[in-house]
């Protein structure tokens, strides 16, 4: 009996359009696909991308080369120099981070007691020539400079759960 | 400017028979084929979205707007790639084979009527010529993967070659429930002994025949879930894998154009041709939508879309059949039922069952 059932079933293909049926359905569903230049995924505050050194509000350079940063740095990323300005305060003479040797992990700014190293959500970066791949200083502060407002938004929104 | 119109009317009426004829076949020919083409080139497009919809993704979308120039991307591509000829193919014959493949499915066009009368060869065995074409049409496939000298482009049209043989019986015995119903081997007589309403249309009386063409059909023209002659899991594209550039081209574009013969066929004779499915509704006449009744081309047009779709729709939802399957399918299910209901359809006409054999 189950035998002449499954023939009926498979000679009125059933199956086939319960299958069909699913694939109609799915024609209209909604589409998950994120258009990449124009949508982005939405990014946690958290997020560690490109690093960046900040500036206090009166434009002083916070970073005060304690070396904290190069001392965690479990791939040995970051390079610093360091002197007495004339006002006798210590600064960096050279802070150098390889982007190839860094794993992103974000210590670096964990370590930082003055908050001058960050991790940026910024992914959207590439190098064209060997060598670029070193932040220097003067790089990591125009990049901090640029993006200062969202640096400090997402430091804000993540201060409450620190 | 009607003086010059007069005098060109005068040239063509003073042309020898033969020569206007010949003008306007071509015509004919350019107005069918240059639109096919095109169709041809969104069709590749709408299979890529709709099969990425039921994929709940969206498909091409980035050159042009929703994608439309995508088409002539892919073409501008195809066009300038190198045609690479293999060392030890048969060169005419590897050449030969894509040009068969596309031969025969732009000229079945000649004998589908785009509207009553409207069609390039009023042929009285139009149905018949169809037949033949498409089964000439395998030789293109086999040629191909035999002048390759590759395996895999053999063990693809040996293939499709038992495939496309199998399902030609089946698809034959199909056209006879049509042939039966119609009296006529004349597509146009055909779409018009469909007409009258909806309900005159031949679907309904010739359904397992109508199941059997449309399965047919889509094995004829090796689509998925029937697409074992090209198999890319199996034996990477089966007969077309030693063609690049225009003549893949031309492997590709025989098939969009098959699919849409075969989608046009299935309007033609199962589902009234260019006749308004509203037809015979008479509360529609005298009311602003009496125009839904008319018959055209449009009908025709749409009823080809709705049979492009279902292809599609099979394309993104199943996997392919075995070999074996296929086979069995086709000679051991295909072929009873269609002899089965050509028996019944006998006796329906000879008992004159109203209104199909009426």
């Amino acid at each position: 009996m189950s035998a002449v059932r499954s023939w009926i079933k498979s000679l009125l293909l059933v199956e086939l359009f319960q299958g069909l049926a699913l694939t109609g359905k799915l024609f209209f569903a909604h589409k998950v696909t994120i258009r990449y230049p124009e949508e982005h995924i939405p990014k946690s505050p958290r997020y560690r991308g490109l690093h960046a050194q900040r500036r206090y509000a009166n434009g002083e350079e916070r970073c005060i080369a304690c070396k904290l940063c190069e001392a965690v740095c479990p791939a040995l990323a970051i390079t610093i120099d360091s002197e007495q300005r004339e006002d006798g305060t210590r600064r960096t003479t050279r802070y150098d981070i390889d982007l190839f040797k860094c794993i992103y992990c974000g210590f670096c700014e964990e370590a930082c007691p003055v908050d001058a190293i960050v991790e940026t959500s910024i992914t959207e970066f590439h190098f064209e020539k060997r060598g670029e791949q070193i932040m220097t200083k003067e790089k990591l502060l125009s990049i901090g400079e640029k993006y200062e407002a969202q640096i400090a938004a997402e430091r804000a929104a993540d201060a409450l759960y620190r | 400017m009607t003086a010059a119109l007069h005098n060109l009317l005068l040239h063509w009426e003073a042309l020898p028979f033969g020569w206007r004829l010949t003008l306007r076949s071509l015509g004919g020919i350019i107005a069918i084929m240059l639109p096919l083409i095109l169709a041809v080139a969104y069709l590749t497009l709408a299979e890529r979205r709709i099969i990425g919809f039921m994929q709940v993704r969206m498909g091409p979308n980035r050159v042009g707007p929703w994608g439309l120039l995508q088409p002539f991307a892919d073409v501008l591509k195809l066009v300038f790639k190198e045609v690479i000829l293999p060392t030890n193919a048969n060169r005419f014959l590897f050449l030969t084979a894509p040009i068969i493949s596309i031969t025969t499915a732009f000229a079945a066009w000649a004998v589908i009527p785009f509207g009553n009368g409207v069609i390039l060869s009023d042929a009285n065995a139009g149905l018949l010529y169809i037949l033949a074409l498409s089964s000439f049409g395998v030789y293109g496939v086999i040629l191909a993967g035999w002048a390759s000298n590759s395996k895999y482009a053999f063990l693809g049209a040996m293939r499709s070659a038992a495939q496309m043989v199998s399902y030609e019986i089946a698809m034959g015995f199909a056209l006879v429930g049509v042939l039966l119903a119609s009296h006529s081997l004349n597509l146009n007589q055909i779409v018009l002994g469909q007409s009258g309403n909806i309900g005159h249309w031949y679907l309904w009386p010739l359904l397992p025949l109508f199941m059997v063409y449309l399965i047919s059909g889509v094995a004829e023209t090796n689509r998925a879930p029937f697409d074992v002659a090209e198999g890319e899991s199996e034996i990477v594209a089966g007969f077309h894998v030693e063609y690049s550039g225009t003549a893949f081209a031309a492997f590709f574009l025989a098939e969009y154009a098959n699919m849409i013969l075969i989608s046009a066929l299935a309007a033609t004779l199962f589902c009234g041709g260019w006749l308004s499915p509203l037809q015979g509704w008479s509360w529609l006449a005298g009311t602003s939508l009496t125009f839904l009744t008319k018959t055209g081309f449009i009908w025709f047009a749409l009823k080809i879309c709705m049979f492009l779709y279902v292809f599609l729709w099979l394309r993104a939802t199943f996997p392919r059949y075995r070999y074996d399957q296929i086979m069995r399918l086709g000679w051991k299910v295909f072929i009873p039922i269609t002899i089965l209901w050509l028996v019944l359809e006998g006796l329906a006409v000879v008992l004159k069952i109203s209104p199909w054999f009426a």
